[in-house]
């Protein structure tokens, strides 16, 4: 492939911690494979900036095949970069052309802060799985798993739900840095299902407490959260989540 | 020569006929009341399938749990990457399936060389596996009358795969998760995630904690505990190339080992054959093309030596569909190692294809001929979008290349029946051990194998510990933590006082290169002792060239990956000296020198039906190799044979 690369002008979030301001830094990058992925063309920048004595940029992957949900990276403004249903991992520089410029940001977001560079800390997506992202049940002898029939559509569009991989993109992508395509996939998929319905109202209740306590901002229906969606997550799921937020404010006990 | 220790391993095989061996072992097990469960502290290193879910089961048992996972969350543990599904022996197709014929795959297709009694165990629970996950709310695929589908997978002729579309490792991951997030909910586990192991404490010859280091600001603390569970997975990134995550590493394991636990069968690799071919020097890993693609798609290579026409130019009668010559009964659907080993061959003799000729083809013309593009689309249609957006070629127009990758390793560090390893109070789980496959995994059970052990082995093996070494406490204070502590930070402070002029990344690719060409998919003597010289000389580049940047007080993922390079060039070598001393050919380690007339494996059951748990002797001297016999009573030692 040498000689037949292309060359790229990277316009690069640094940020040396949590408390500095942070700032872009140009590199110019050249012989850029097309086959190369968005993180492998990453990859030999970094080789070049150690080899110049350089820090190199850090950034968050690992799985590298686009199920993970640790990378992130908003590339040229989009989250994961121009390509739908895609995550940068799996985003090639085929897609871009020589002579491009590309700004690589972290994801920008109050309850998301940077760690370094373009790694950001998403733990709060974690605190808010655990006031009520799951069923309480005990690892133990529960019921052999087919004497509840649950039927087909229930089950694909819980999974449909439950393909989200908590990268993040939704609240990157949306203006007001909203969580609740993350929130009303688990929500969504754990009420379509009848082991989830016994504590259909107090997780809804809980979760979305939690996510506003975190400090993520108020869902105003924009989409934006569902095109940037690498793994496909529909807004329908927001609606569900609305839809038994509802309930459970005017009808259970625990929104009383 | 290999020095052996006299006495054998003991794996604390529980008496009884083999059915009823797990619930004797239970009734001896001693009990911790409800009461003193809480004035008990578990470590559990790791949140993939195994991790997470000994996590959340001891913790809803009362056990005050500490979690500790190196990614961002626990929810990332590349567990999630699994995609077909996971085996249990639940028989709903009514087509024959028992636990014992679970069991019989299972140990056939180890190729002979795991431990009996762990499997027969691992294939009575993994029905309870399938009902656990179902009421988490895992949304399993169903029929449309609302029970639970299956497909069938390779090694067996019954259907017992349960699967969440191409996504299943992901779903049971985030079922395991959710319990374990309801769990640091409640309190009951304390959750470290961006936190690195970098060293076990031991005192008194016990395992009683953890030194870690904080990936985020290089701060190091100590962790102590009645009990470590290591659920840290596998060792493929040894290889560099493989379908592992770029975070995947050995050094938990690892540093275990240098604190005397025994790492066994280390050279029992599992090379996948289908993923996508390498495609530059850029390339940081590789992609797995799901098994189950065999089921349709022809494997072929030209018949001239170095045809670099289009497949598509290529007539019929001028394609070798080689699987299909080989092994006329399996023909496509051989286990993964045969598939492997013969893509290898064809390509080493010059019928590889595509720009490198590291590739074979997998062409589901004649599938989409029979079938309709639709039928193929539904059955594969991610999978060949996957395929699409890598290689920018359409899978439904030109064949696919493939070529074997590592996959997944068999071996690591030696447990007994109850998952403990020779070091009282840790245990290992999951990928991390060694005991359930043998020299080769199938398909589907490595899902299978991390939730038992987790979920319903660990909870009743680690009280049973905990009841005989008592409550009392060590502290952070005291010398043997201190000792940990302090060499585990003068390893960070020696590695950034090298400053030479090698990028961490280059030296583990070039460790990758040792290790694929010598201690890859065919082996011999000359190789795998010239493996070791070269694993040695790069150790010493490592040491004296590496260059780091940033400083240790930071975030610094070169910092992070340099360590995990480190461990990795000390445990390669051990990887080839196991290979060297297991003169014989089984499962994922084929030796060249051990081969049938027509290439097959040729395994020596009389001197090598044994595990081989190796005690470290101090890094460049021998190991001891400690012989773990294991005994076939229930299915008879035959030579595996697909034609």
């Amino acid at each position: 492939m040498s000689g037949q690369g292309m060359e790229l002008k990277l316009q690069i979030w640094r940020q040396a911690n949590a408390e500095d301001k942070g700032r872009f830094h140009i590199y110019h990058l050249s012989d850029v494979s097309p086959h190369m992925s968005f993180l492998e063309m990453l990859d030999v920048l970094n080789e070049q900036l150690i080899t110049l004595g350089e820090e190199p940029v850090a950034f968050d992957h690992d799985c590298r095949e686009g199920i993970c949900g640790m990378c992130s990276l908003m590339i040229n403004g989009q989250a994961h970069g121009p390509d739908k249903e895609t995550t940068t991992c799996q985003l090639h520089m085929r897609r871009f052309s020589d002579g491009d410029t590309i700004v690589i940001e972290p994801w920008r977001a109050k309850a998301f802060p940077v760690i370094r560079d373009l790694v950001v800390d998403r733990g709060s997506f974690d605190r808010i799985m655990s006031k009520g992202g799951f069923v309480s049940v005990n690892t133990g002898n529960p019921a052999d798993a087919n004497t509840i029939l649950v039927p087909k559509q229930d089950a694909d569009r819980a999974m449909d739900a439950a393909a989200c991989i908590g990268c993040g993109a939704c609240v990157a992508a949306c203006k007001n840095a909203s969580a609740l395509l993350f929130v009303s996939a688990k929500v969504s998929q754990l009420s379509l299902l009848p082991q989830g319905k016994p504590e259909k109202a107090q997780r809804v209740l809980n979760m979305v407490a939690q996510m506003d306590e975190e400090g993520f901002g108020s869902c105003t229906n924009t989409s934006e959260c569902e095109a940037a969606c690498p793994a496909g997550i529909s807004v329908s799921n927001i609606a569900r989540l609305n839809r038994d937020y509802m309930c459970a404010m005017l009808c259970s006990e625990e929104g009383m | 020569m290999v020095q052996v220790a006299e006495a054998t391993l003991d794996g604390r095989i529980p008496d009884g006929p083999i059915e009823q061996k797990w619930d004797n072992r239970k009734s001896e097990l001693k009990l911790v009341s409800p009461n003193n469960k809480r004035k008990y502290e578990v470590i559990v290193v790791g949140t993939g399938l195994a991790g997470a879910s000994a996590a959340a089961s001891l913790a809803e048992l009362g056990y005050n749990v500490k979690a500790f996972c190196f990614q961002d969350s626990p929810r990332r543990a590349h567990s999630i990457a699994a995609q077909g599904g996971i085996n249990a022996a639940k028989n709903y197709p009514n087509d024959g399936d028992s636990i014992w014929r679970l069991f019989y795959d299972t140990v056939k297709g180890g190729d002979y060389r795991a431990r009996e009694a762990n499997v027969y165990r691992l294939s009575q629970v993994s029905g309870s596996i399938i009902d656990q996950c179902v009421a988490q709310g895992v949304p399993f695929a169903r029929e449309y009358g609302g029970l639970l589908a299956n497909r069938t997978f390779g090694g067996a002729q019954v259907s017992r795969t349960f699967y969440a579309r191409g996504q299943t490792g992901q779903q049971l991951l985030l079922g395991a998760y959710s319990a374990l997030m309801r769990q640091v909910g409640s309190g009951k586990v304390k959750m470290y995630p961006r936190q690195e192991m970098v060293d076990l404490i031991k005192v008194d010859g016990v395992a009683r904690g953890i030194v870690t280091r904080d990936l985020t600001n290089g701060k190091f603390e100590t962790h102590t505990a009645h009990a470590v569970v290591l659920c840290t997975g596998g060792y493929g990134n040894v290889f560099y190339l493989s379908t592992n995550a770029k975070g995947c590493n050995v050094t938990a394991a690892w540093r275990c080992h240098k604190r005397g636990a025994l790492f066994a069968n280390p050279c029992y690799t599992q090379i996948h054959p289908t993923c996508i071919p390498v495609s530059g020097d850029y390339q940081s890993k590789l992609t797995l093309m799901s098994e189950s693609l065999r089921n349709d798609g022809r494997v072929w290579v030209p018949k001239a030596e170095g045809d670099a026409r289009r497949a598509a130019d290529i007539p019929e009668g001028e394609r070798d569909y080689y699987l299909e010559r080989r092994y006329p009964a399996f023909g496509n659907m051989v286990p993964r190692d045969v598939a492997s080993r013969a893509a290898k061959e064809r390509c080493d003799a010059g019928f590889g294809v595509g720009a490198t000729q590291q590739a074979v083809f997998l062409d589901f013309k004649h599938a989409i001929a029979r079938d309709g593009e639709a039928t193929i689309r539904a059955k594969y249609g991610n999978l060949f979008h996957m395929y699409h957006k890598i290689t920018d070629e359409d899978p439904y127009q030109v064949p696919m290349r493939i070529y074997p990758a590592v996959h997944y390793t068999m071996g690591g560090l030696w447990v007994d029946y109850n998952l403990q390893s020779n070091v009282p109070g840790l245990f290992v789980l999951g990928e991390a051990n060694f005991s359930d496959h043998g020299a080769n995994r199938l398909g589907a059970s490595a899902l299978m194998q991390g939730l038992a052990d987790g979920y319903f082995v660990i909870p009743y093996t680690v009280g049973d510990h905990m009841a005989r070494h008592g409550q009392e406490k060590v502290s952070n204070d005291h010398p043997e933590v201190r000792a940990s502590l302090e060499e585990a930070q003068g390893r960070v402070s020696k590695i950034l006082g090298v400053a030479g002029f090698r990028s961490v990344d280059s030296i583990h690719r070039e460790l990758g290169q040792i290790m694929w060409n010598k201690v890859g998919m065919s082996r011999t003597a000359g190789g795998l002792k010239s493996a070791a010289e070269d694993i040695q000389a790069l150790r010493e580049v490592f040491w004296n060239d590496v260059k780091v940047m940033g400083t240790g007080e930071s975030f610094n993922q070169n910092l992070e990956h340099a360590g995990r390079v480190a461990d990795f060039l000390e445990f390669a070598e051990l990887f080839a000296i196991d290979a060297l001393h297991r003169e014989e050919s089984c499962g994922g380690h084929f030796r060249d020198e051990h081969q049938t007339d027509d290439n097959e494996a040729r395994r020596d059951d009389e001197n090598f039906c044994y595990a081989a748990g190796w005690e470290f002797q101090g890094v460049g001297n021998e190991p001891v190799l400690h012989k773990e016999p294991l005994d076939f009573n229930e299915v008879p030692l035959t030579t595996r044979s697909y034609k």
